[in-house]
């Protein structure tokens, strides 16, 4: 686990060490440490208020920690100033709970936003990628759809336009807040095909962000748990299902999503 | 209430330690405090929006967009407005100038009130409950549904992408809209006085010219550039600090609207007293 920090490691993608932020007087990471696995998927489990979207907005530089270290690529992003930054970010796609699209643009201009931002491309390479991405992800077929604006899409299809927007400066890593929160068991198998499939076919790193038991087990690679602000668990679906933690067990158990064989 | 302070077992004396002073100006100031933190945190956002301002990438059609929201769709209504404000303030100043037979005097008295007071005043006020309620809304829902979370990841500042060009837009805009509502005032005042009063144009118009000064509408459109910026930050501060759900746009909207009618109202007084310093002349 130690082996190449400060330099680019074939396995491991990110890499944070001893990761501490308090607000005001309340601790919510204290110490994580935590690899992601390039070309994988990786799942962070916890319950609420254990501090898993400020563990994420961490990984993007939008905030900055105490203490700690998170390497990219073997690159540690704390403490880099703002142009340097904004190209770590780069590396990364944000897939939000609720899609995030901005109301005022339609669906092009959605995906196209961060093309826009970032570079001078011109239109046409811009739109090629854009419909590049709606074929890819099955959104070509609704009609009329480049023209529409996210309050006349459903909640799938907002989902993947957001996908889409955060595939558009191919990332290598993709984060996942709660993706299938407020969906139904369909909409959330759906889902986590989107995540599967997008993996495969991109090649990204995912991170999801999850409190979906099922999900977590049927689509992770390396599953994590962070409980009240450290990692008390972490590894393969098998290998955290053979040693439970009692506390990752009162999490998983209730959700009736995975059974510990081993235990009465 | 929560008086009960367990160092204290001697209740029975009045004492006055310095955590009893502290706590008295504590209540007395406490509300005071916070005002002015709310002040200073406008301020700051004022700062950081003419900052960005000047700062790549220029987005013209976020500028535009804002312009056309504020100005061209705020036009019917302040036409309306203005038009009735005039005519409003011309019959009642008939009224009053008939006891001295000086009804002559109606155009002057139009002009001036409409150029200093009622062209800047209502104006603000009409665009904060159209526009300055509007703003507040779009911004505090994209900030419940994470698009402006979204904005950061893409490296793009929202201060520089959301609030800078609503108060450049509010800036440019509002001196604009008073002037319209300025002319619709006086085609107001014509209708009432010329065409139903009859009075003499030529005395009017005479009368008009003379007095009215081109200093009354810088003054007016001195007062409109500051009540714009009073809107917008009102709104964008609200709108961007919104947390929580629904209910907090809501109450973030009403924050805004009243916050904002009641700067204008206050500022109002304040720059006539600056006025009267500069122009002495043009007070009273």
């Amino acid at each position: 686990m130690t082996n190449g920090i400060g330099t680019r490691d074939e396995r491991w993608q990110i890499q944070i060490r001893g990761l501490r932020k308090s607000f005001g007087s309340q601790q919510v990471l204290r110490g994580v440490d935590l690899d992601f696995e390039r070309g994988k998927t990786n799942i962070v489990i916890g319950g609420s208020g254990q501090g898993k979207s400020v563990l994420m907005k961490h990984l993007m530089g939008l905030l900055q920690p105490d203490s700690g270290h998170i390497y990219v690529d073997g690159e540690d992003i704390v403490g880099l100033d703002e142009v340097a930054i904004a190209k770590v970010q780069r590396k990364f796609g944000m897939v939000f709970q609720y899609a995030a699209l901005f109301d005022s643009l339609n669906v092009v201009e959605n995906i196209a936003f961060p093309l826009i931002e970032r570079y001078r491309l011109p239109r046409s390479e811009i739109l090629e990628r854009v419909r590049d991405l709606l074929r890819r992800l099955d959104l070509d077929n609704v009609p009329g759809v480049e023209e529409k604006f996210p309050a006349e899409l459903s909640g799938g299809m907002r989902k993947r336009v957001g996908l889409a927007r955060a595939l558009v400066d191919r990332p290598q890593i993709l984060l996942y807040d709660e993706p299938t929160t407020g969906l139904d068991p369909i909409a959330t198998k759906n889902v986590d095909e989107m995540i599967r499939r997008t993996a495969d076919d991109f090649g990204v790193t995912s991170v999801v962000i999850s409190h979906d038991m099922a999900s977590t087990f049927r689509i992770g690679d390396r599953v994590a748990m962070l409980y009240d602000g450290t990692i008390i668990a972490c590894g393969t679906p098998a290998e955290l299902l053979a040693a439970p933690d009692p506390r990752l067990r009162e999490f998983v158990e209730p959700s009736g999503a995975v059974k510990f064989e081993a235990l009465s | 209430m929560s008086d009960t302070a367990p160092t204290q077992p001697s209740s029975g004396a009045q004492e006055f330690s310095p955590a009893h002073v502290g706590r008295l100006a504590g209540r007395l100031f406490g509300p005071l405090l916070g005002a002015v933190a709310i002040f200073g945190q406008h301020m700051l956002l004022l700062v950081r929006a003419f900052t960005w301002l000047f700062r790549r990438p220029f987005r013209m059609r976020l500028f535009l967009e804002q312009m056309e929201f504020i100005g061209v769709g705020s036009l019917p209504i302040i036409m309306l407005v203005g038009f009735f404000s005039g005519a409003v303030t011309a019959l009642q100043g008939i009224t009053a100038l008939a006891m001295f037979d000086q009804q002559r005097w109606v155009g002057y008295a139009v002009g001036v009130s409409l150029a200093r007071e009622l062209a800047p005043v209502f104006t603000a006020l009409m665009i904060t409950a159209r526009a300055g309620s509007a703003m507040a809304t779009e911004l505090g829902s994209m900030r419940i549904t994470e698009q402006i979370d979204a904005l950061t990841t893409f490296a793009v500042n929202p201060v520089h992408y959301l609030v800078t060009p609503r108060v450049v837009a509010s800036i440019l805009m509002l001196p604009v809209m008073t002037m319209v509502f300025n002319a619709l005032g006086l085609l107001g005042g014509y209708v009432i006085s010329i065409l139903v009063y009859q009075i003499d144009l030529g005395q009017v118009l005479e009368l008009f010219r003379h007095w009215v000064d081109p200093v009354d509408y810088v003054q007016g459109l001195i007062k409109a550039v500051i009540f714009g910026i009073a809107m917008a930050l009102a709104a964008c501060y609200q709108g961007f600090n919104v947390r929580g759900g629904a209910k907090e746009v809501g109450r973030a909207t009403t924050a805004a609207v009243v916050s904002s009618s009641v700067s204008v109202l206050i500022l109002d007084y304040f720059l006539i007293e600056i006025m009267n310093v500069i122009w002495p002349s043009h007070g009273m």
